[in-house]
């Protein structure tokens, strides 16, 4: 009789145990969303909202005029992660069809796992393969004299989408009822025109909400981008200048600046818009998610 | 299960008395902070001043001047290095927070300007390398290279000589858009290394390789004062002191008030010759007559 008591209070003690934990994120995410806000809204006392967004000059600590304008970075930003997912949706879209469609199961046993490795390689040693091997082969494939430009830091990040991209492309084409392909096959036509007209499209949803996480990915990065794209603050012109990102110009800046001034706060500023960025493409990539789980049921 | 608990237990209390060790550890050790330029320089010298001193123990950090007044005015370091003045705005929050900055010159430095070794140019006035920085020469060819151009390289904005190259070059004004802003010197000479069109500044201490010799691949410029001046170059110590090669900046550290026994006795060390014989081993040079002085008025005056 008393086990049994006892058992009911562990019971309930595990429920509360797990939900707390569950609770715990929104608690956090919450958190970070108000302190981002209420350290980003007393940059606006002295920046307008427009000349935030729409100026192109970026110079907080200008001997002459301090500058707030916050399009450059936008636009590299954009430019950057939009040459990564240029780069890397078409080559993850293939790998991922090649294994669940053309690969015998042995090799996909073993290249899957290899490919989710590619996810854990830290960010720094990325940064660094791009300072010494990629920037010098592009400097000489384009004579731009150096490396440090946004082609290099859309190569590296396109590296560090490719798996997140492959993974979820590959569960979805693997999601694909099998007699969709066998009704295809049957209806006499060929392997590719079953994977391009069929499969592809029938999982569709799932690689779109592949290609929104790999932006994520992409658009949140920061110490690759800030160790090869150079960092200038100029507009950016083509995907050969040098370009700054707003995560990159965060972690350069952050360190110095006085607490509690303007550019302090512009800095979290920058945050929220990367946050809010950031948040509408995991958004996106969620809603598809969905319906094509609910298309699926 | 009991076991997981148990386990759980043991692996918490470890941590916390790891935690509580380190705690321990920080409150001895002095915590140095701040300029890149000078983190290589003041590490040796930590090094070997441990090295004689027993019971001492110094963490030297870089990051850049501004990271290191920050954390001084922030009362999270002992030492702050720089390698320019404080400006009045960093004085002033520091009062406002009751941190009282008191200054100790370590070092002198040259700022030199580098070009890659490929560059035809030797030789260039204190304007002409204020106006390539400032984006107003695009090319090399407007003052007397090749038709080539530019490459600006330079530190990014929490460097003290991203800052005392604004001040003294640039005359206080914006740097060009365009300039790639790089971590650190070795940043800036691996990128000069590579492009033929570049133009970067460092401290002299950055230029040399093990051996002493300039590193290969670089060439430093000779800078004049006046148009068809004679050049200097900031290897050049007698130029140095003179004041003949313009672009040279005491390095500092700076304390909270008057500094307690331990840290006073490394600064001592510092001024003195042993500390100063490694200043002029590892490319910098050596202190003024007049700066030690100063320094040791700075350690005895108290407030």
């Amino acid at each position: 009789m008393r086990k049994k008591k006892w058992a009911n209070v562990k019971e309930a003690a595990i429920r509360v145990f797990f939900f707390a934990c569950g609770i715990l994120a929104i608690l956090v995410l919450i958190g970070i969303f108000i302190t981002l806000v209420s350290t980003a809204v007393p940059a606006f006392r002295e920046i307008k909202v427009s000349e935030f967004l729409l100026k192109t000059n970026w110079d907080p600590t200008s001997p002459e005029k301090e500058e707030y304008g916050l399009l450059s970075m936008i636009v590299s930003t954009l430019m950057v992660t939009a040459g990564a997912l240029l780069l890397a949706i078409p080559i993850g879209i293939g790998v991922a069809a090649y294994l669940s469609d053309v690969a015998h199961w042995r090799t996909r046993e073993i290249l899957k796992p290899v490919i989710e490795i590619l996810a854990v390689i830290p960010s720094v040693v990325v940064g660094f393969l791009g300072i010494v091997l990629f920037g010098p082969v592009i400097a000489k494939i384009f004579h731009t004299g150096h490396g440090l430009n946004a082609v290099n830091g859309s190569f590296l990040l396109a590296i560090m989408a490719l798996p997140t991209i492959i993974s979820i492309s590959e569960d979805s084409l693997s999601a694909v009822p099998a007699a969709y392909g066998e009704a295809s096959l049957a209806l006499g036509a060929s392997r590719w025109q079953t994977l391009v007209r069929v499969r592809l499209p029938a999982s569709l949803s799932g690689i779109i909400a592949a290609s929104m996480l790999g932006m994520g990915r992409a658009i949140g990065e920061t110490m690759t981008v800030l160790m090869v794209t150079g960092n200038a603050r100029s507009f950016p012109h083509g995907f050969l200048d040098s370009v700054r990102t707003m995560t990159s110009n965060i972690a350069i800046e952050l360190g110095e600046v006085p607490y509690y001034t303007t550019h302090y706060y512009a800095l979290f500023a920058i945050g929220l818009v990367l946050f809010v960025m950031t948040f509408v493409v995991n958004l996106i990539a969620d809603v598809v998610l969905r319906k094509y789980q609910e298309r699926e049921q | 299960m009991k076991r997981i608990i148990a386990t759980a237990l043991v692996i918490m209390g470890l941590l916390l008395g790891i935690g509580g060790l380190a705690a321990a550890q920080r409150g001895k050790m002095i915590q140095v902070k701040g300029s890149d330029t000078m983190v290589n320089l003041v590490q040796i010298l930590a090094e070997e001043y441990m090295g004689k001193t027993p019971g001492a123990a110094i963490a030297v950090l870089g990051g850049g001047s501004g990271t290191g007044i920050t954390g001084l005015i922030n009362q999270t370091c002992d030492i702050a290095n720089s390698s320019r003045d404080w400006k009045p705005k960093e004085i002033d929050q520091a009062w406002e927070k009751g941190v009282k900055p008191r200054f100790f010159v370590t070092a002198v430095d040259g700022l030199s300007i580098v070009v890659n070794e490929k560059n035809p140019i030797e030789q260039l006035t204190i304007a002409q390398v204020g106006a390539l920085y400032r984006g107003e020469v695009k090319s090399w060819k407007a003052v007397g290279g090749p038709e080539k151009a530019v490459s600006l390289y330079g530190r990014q904005s929490n460097s003290g000589t991203y800052g005392f190259m604004q001040e003294f070059v640039l005359g206080n004004k914006n740097y060009s858009t365009d300039m790639k802003e790089m971590n650190g010197n070795a940043q800036i000479i691996e990128g000069i290394l590579q492009d033929e069109g570049a133009v970067g500044y460092v401290g002299v201490g950055y230029l040399f390789d093990q051996a002493g010799q300039v590193r290969k691949g670089l060439k430093i410029i000779k800078i004049s004062k006046e148009p068809n001046g004679t050049g200097y170059l900031p290897t050049d110590k007698a130029a140095v002191d003179s004041g003949d090669y313009p672009i040279s900046r005491p390095l500092y550290m700076a304390t909270n008030s008057k500094p307690q026994a331990g840290v006073a006795q490394f600064l001592a060390w510092i001024s003195g010759p042993e500390g100063q014989a490694i200043v002029e081993r590892e490319g910098f040079f050596a202190i003024g007559a007049d700066q030690k002085a100063q320094n040791e008025k700075n350690l005895k005056f108290s407030r």
